[in-house]
């Protein structure tokens, strides 16, 4: 079905014939909102992470294969593109977590809408986000450090 | 559907400037989105030069200040200029206000104006919300009841009853929620939007209202009421700081609550 809207685009001149209305500025005016942001971002990482969830499918039917392609599979994800990809997905899910702990109080029983703790939650979630990030990957090369000594 | 660009017809091109005369002190640029149906072109952007010692505080004494002083040819919709009458809702600074709210010392830079976004206009400042209001009277928002008033008195509420309505009569049907709903740009034929499904949540509670149940058949759609993703955009623009996002997340509930 198409855009039921078209009708009212039809407009007219002061003489009485039809023109076309042009359709006022939307996204390139409107100024974001970090809760508009996050909105987004979790859309996009879940896409996202849907696509790298594959990722975890290939390393684990590598192992299955047997230990000379799990070896190559290992190597690549090691490489500084595989990390980089790997740093990308963590961040995409603890981003996509958060949001869906924060869609889970809001759909479920309607707390934390009001428009500052919106506005509060948006901020924590950026910073827990970096942190959980972070955290993870000092970690991750804590250990490789400690296994090279 | 989702269009990022704006139809061909649509994109913004630049126009005029009208200077501040020379021993004006306290300067500042509003930078007007105009179109008029009779000039053949696409829309561009009008650059006004007002002295500030002018005029009032509000942006919208300084539509008026540029309507009545340098160009009379400048169209918007304004009526009672004190946040009541909704009528001057507008993108003032990247954000949906009403323009007799919004105070000029607010906005740091130049001051774009621009209609209420994604929806068609009718001339400069003024768009065409036939949309929404055709979606406002889908919800039937009047009170629905089989039963008559008691014979001697109207129909009487609790005081708790009555409480249930404060944060959703206040809306003066403005649509700045509405259209700063990026779901509501894409979706806008089938999506009712925050203003309308305020009402409609409005009706809802009302204790004297006996058509709940229908009210909350017609809603339970994938496209009416569920294009809502929680953006929050609704809450953050409303200049009556109501909050349309919790109203849909209300409705939501009730839908599922009755299931149960």
């Amino acid at each position: 079905m198409s855009d039921m809207r078209k009708t009212f685009y039809v407009g007219h001149t002061s003489d009485g014939s039809i023109n076309e209305r042009p359709m006022s500025p939307h996204l390139e005016v409107y100024k974001p909102y970090l809760s508009m942001v996050l909105s987004i971002s979790n859309r996009i990482t879940g896409a996202a992470l849907a696509g790298g969830s594959t990722l975890a499918v290939a390393w684990l039917a590598s192992a299955a294969k047997g230990p000379r392609t799990f070896g190559k599979v290992q190597k690549v994800a090691g490489s500084l593109v595989g990390q980089t990809v790997l740093f990308g997905c963590s961040s995409a899910f603890f981003l996509h977590f958060i949001g869906g702990l924060r869609h889970l109080m809001w759909d479920s029983c309607g707390h934390r809408l009001e428009k500052d703790e919106i506005n509060q939650d948006s901020k924590t979630a950026v910073v827990a986000t970096t942190a959980l990030t972070l955290g993870l990957w000092t970690i991750i090369f804590g250990r490789k450090l400690k296994k090279k000594k | 559907m989702v269009e990022f660009r704006l139809p061909k017809n649509s994109r913004i091109g630049v126009g005029k400037t009208f200077y501040a005369p020379a021993d004006a002190k306290n300067v500042k640029r509003f930078k007007i989105y105009r179109w008029n149906p009779d000039d053949n072109h696409n829309p561009v952007i009008d650059t006004y030069e007002i002295d500030l010692d002018k005029v009032g505080p509000m942006v919208l004494d300084a539509l008026i200040y540029i309507k009545n002083e340098i160009d009379p040819t400048l169209a918007f919709r304004r009526s009672c200029r004190e946040g009541i009458c909704g009528s001057c809702a507008m993108n003032i600074d990247g954000h949906n206000t009403l323009a007799c709210l919004k105070y000029i010392k607010d906005i740091k830079s130049d001051v774009p104006i621009f209609p209420l976004p994604h929806m068609p206009v009718v001339k400069d400042l003024i768009p065409d919300l036939s949309g929404p209001y055709a979606q406002l009277r889908e919800i039937k928002p009047w009170l629905k009841s089989d039963t008559p008033p008691p014979p001697d008195s109207e129909r009487l509420q609790s005081i708790e009853e009555r409480a249930k309505l404060n944060g959703l009569y206040e809306c003066i049907l403005c649509f700045c929620c509405s259209t700063s709903c990026p779901s509501y740009w894409w979706n806008g034929d089938q999506y009712l939007g925050p203003a309308i499904l305020l009402a409609a949540f409005r009706w809802v509670s009302d204790s004297r209202d006996e058509y709940a149940g229908e009210r909350l058949d017609e809603l339970e759609d994938s496209m009416r009421l569920y294009a809502c993703r929680t953006i929050m955009n609704c809450t953050q623009t409303c200049p009556k700081g109501l909050n349309p996002a919790k109203a849909i997340a209300e409705l939501k509930r009730l839908q599922f609550e009755r299931k149960l």
